[in-house]
């Protein structure tokens, strides 16, 4: 029994020390490039926003350094997954740091960025988060910026979208019964939600008859909530929740013969790559997001192409945010005449400047221009799907 | 007598390794070799640990399974982080208010604890288990429910959202639902979590060898025997509960002022992180302290650690977890390592030495 125990002392010890010797064999490899790293689900249940802006920035890494670089120095890109959990996040960027990280691009979920930016911001590191939407990440972070809306303005958005564009219900009549379904144990889902019932409250176009909330331990039978938006003669539902979740209330929707409109938030994107599911399901589907797979310039086109070469699959929203991200941190970079030889803080403080400075075009919006707070100023977009793809709506 | 001796030998063994992993830890950060994965871990350990060895105060000494012991580590992690954001500009002194903290969160669970041993403690069966995992997934769901802002008026608590908290213009929410406590202060560092595995070793192990402690094993190994010379059964099992809740509730005031994005999931506070803590107990021996601490600290490093193996790296946690619980339990591996312990060599070493010197 004791033998026991000295052999796990010292089978621990000898971890240990490898992990130390892990450590300063990667310290030891500064060479003169711009480290770039990102964090993100790689695995779990939200590996396909991960995987997403895994691919999507290295699309833009490989065209970067194919093409010679930021003014001659190459960028390489190193992705750690954090399984969509804060405290994995921490230590996903501590192995970055470990790797000699000198700029962060991420993270791709909110939670784990909140966590993350208050890191970033001890240690004075320039961080550019893809798809982390909440405001909680660049509320006094100065060195946090965003390349998606806040989750606020999504839902304000949201609200200005259904209020004054007059969509019509699936009886002809415009809409102006309005039912919510949300996941009231998501950051993200309960953020947008406020503010568009906040927002909703000065429209007298539509009424939210219905809101129906679900939490991350019972997502799997809608009936409940669909039965008493149905009840409440709900003509759209807003879904302001990720697409695995909306999938099944798709499903369950078209079982009990109810078919309002199904309006969703970036989060909903991804919802034609779902395994098994019926995508003629999702036909009509609106849903606010910055990018559509199948627009028409040249730049959507060439990514969509080699993004479906290396993966086989059409990009989404988080992809092409990605894409974006290692760009505007291109553009930045170039801007400040920032160099690979400064320092990390240096690195941060030239590049704060530069990105207020900066006008990105961009594939999830043109001339991208951002605030010192982190927010970015772009032009939302809508999009429905018709025959199983996005199209934009004019 | 001679059992008394090794047992506090014994002791002083387990705080050794504390102590001496720490000091190797310092060390290593003061001459930069240690890298910032591994100091990013190290309260994460401390965290762990101190669950662990709480847990193994209800599972192995007292005998009863818990199923909960997360929840307990919630309301810890909730409480001392609501007090410190309440104190913030009160308590400027951050290490007084961090022990302010630690002792609120350990007086929550405790007396959760305490409450919901009343009941249940008294009957026979598992009903510990049914009602300890029902507990912690009420805790977690209360808290991401949950919103409390703090203005001159005092405190306001919601269940249905921010704004309907009715704050004044000075208001801040502290509690935002599911977007949980955000930037806490960090006052939870490496040299206060392994004060606190000492002090709860410390707390522990002298339980063990009290009156109390042997009253609480005597329940443990026959409750009838025990009871009929007369040991108060409940008040016993409800100590030993309440103290291991506690405990738990300073782990989950260390883990909240560790990192600035507390919210309560399935994996951080709910069922997922319950059956972790037990992993940990199960496998590093029921009612065997040390092998709590050393499975703890490698089942938190050993994800990390095998990052370099990308998405592979959650098939080998897994088959090192069936491998640590073979070479733990099978009863196989057990007669092997007998026979092949370090001891039996060393003996067997000494005996071939001693006939060469008689020769």
């Amino acid at each position: 029994m004791k033998k026991l125990k000295k052999l796990i002392a010292l089978t621990l010890v000898a971890t240990l020390s490898m992990t130390v010797i892990a450590g300063c064999a990667s310290d030891s490899s500064a060479d003169a490039t711009f480290k770039i790293g990102g964090i993100g689900p790689i695995t779990g249940g939200n590996a396909a926003y991960g995987l997403g802006v895994q691919y999507g920035a290295q699309i833009a890494v490989d065209e970067i350094n194919a093409a010679g670089g930021i003014n001659g120095v190459e960028i390489s890109f190193n992705m750690q997954d954090d399984e969509a959990d804060p405290e994995k996040a921490v230590n996903a960027y501590n192995t970055l740091k470990d790797w000699g990280m000198n700029i962060l691009m991420g993270t791709v979920t909110s939670g784990s960025c909140v966590a993350v930016a208050a890191l970033t911001m001890e240690e004075n590191m320039f961080q550019l988060t893809p798809s982390s939407s909440s405001v909680n990440v660049i509320e006094n972070n100065d060195n946090v910026f965003q390349v998606c809306f806040t989750d606020p303005n999504q839902g304000i958005g949201s609200a200005q979208y259904i209020g004054e564009s007059g969509i019509l219900a699936s009886d002809g009549a415009a809409v102006d019964k309005v039912a919510v379904i949300y996941d009231s144990s998501d950051v993200y889902s309960s953020g947008i939600y406020e503010k568009f019932a906040q927002e909703a409250a000065n429209y007298s176009t539509f009424d939210i008859v219905a809101t129906e909330s679900f939490t991350e331990d019972n997502k799997s039978d809608f009936s409940v909530q669909l039965q008493i938006a149905k009840d409440a003669g709900a003509d759209l539902i807003y879904l302001p929740i990720y697409y695995e979740e909306a999938s099944l209330i798709l499903i369950q929707a078209a079982n009990m013969d109810y078919s309002p409109i199904f309006f969703g938030c970036d989060g909903l994107d991804g919802i034609l790559s779902v395994e098994n599911f019926d995508t003629s399901l999702a036909e009509g589907v609106v849903l606010l997001t910055p990018f559509a797979a199948d627009a028409q310039d040249e730049n959507t086109q060439a990514f969509v192409e080699e993004y479906q070469k290396r993966h086989n699959e059409i990009p989404n929203q988080f992809a092409a945010d990605a894409y974006d991200a290692i760009y505007i941190i291109k553009a930045a970079i170039e801007k400040s005449g920032a160099t690979a030889d400064m320092s990390t803080s240096e690195l941060c403080d030239a590049l704060k400047i530069a990105m207020t400075e900066v006008s990105v075009d961009g594939l999830t919006g043109t001339e991208m221009t951002w605030e010192a707070t982190g927010e970015v100023d772009k032009a939302p977009k809508a999009m429905k799907i018709v025959d199983g793809v996005y199209q934009l709506i004019q | 007598m001679k059992s008394k001796i090794t047992k506090g030998k014994d002791n002083l063994i387990t705080y050794g390794i504390v102590l001496i992993s720490y000091v190797i830890a310092q060390i290593l950060i003061s001459a930069g070799q240690m890298s910032y994965l591994l100091q990013g871990l190290l309260v994460p350990i401390c965290v762990s640990v101190i669950l662990a060895v709480s847990l193994n105060l209800t599972v192995g000494i007292l005998g009863e399974l818990s199923l909960g012991h997360a929840g307990f580590m919630c309301l810890g992690a909730y409480f001392g982080a609501i007090f410190t954001h309440c104190m913030k500009d009160i308590i400027t002194f951050s290490p007084l208010r961090f022990f302010l903290a630690l002792l609120i969160g350990a007086v929550v669970a405790g007396f959760f604890g305490f409450l919901i041993g009343m009941p249940v403690l008294r009957l026979r069966g598992d009903y510990l288990a049914i009602v300890t995992l029902a507990f912690g997934e009420i805790i977690k769901n209360v808290a991401n429910a949950l919103y409390l802002g703090i203005d001159r008026n005092g405190l306001h608590i919601s269940l249905k959202d921010s704004l309907s908290l009715n704050l004044e213009e000075d208001g801040t929410v502290i509690i935002k639902g599911a977007q949980g406590i955000i930037s806490t202060p960090r006052d939870a560092n490496f040299t206060i979590g392994v004060i606190l595995i000492l002090i709860t070793l410390f707390i522990i192990m002298n339980l063990v060898k009290s009156r109390d402690g042997r009253a609480i094993m005597a329940i443990r190994d026959n409750r009838i025997a025990a009871e009929s010379i007369g040991i108060n059964i409940t008040k016993y099992k409800l100590m030993a509960f309440s103290l291991s809740a506690a405990l738990a509730g300073i782990a989950g005031v260390l883990y909240s002022h560790n990192i600035s994005s507390l919210v309560a999931t399935t994996n951080t506070f709910g069922y997922n992180m319950s059956i972790l803590i037990l992993v940990y107990v199960v496998l590093g021996g029921i009612g065997n302290i040390r092998g709590s601490i050393i499975a703890a600290a490698i089942l938190t490093l050993l994800p990390e650690v095998l990052r370099f193996l990308d998405e592979q790296r959650m098939l080998i946690y897994a088959i090192v977890l069936i491998a640590m619980m073979l070479f733990r339990w099978s009863p196989q591996i057990i007669a092997w390592r007998e026979q092949h312990s370090l001891k039996n060599l060393l003996q067997k070493f000494k005996k071939t030495t001693s006939k060469k010197e008689v020769r």
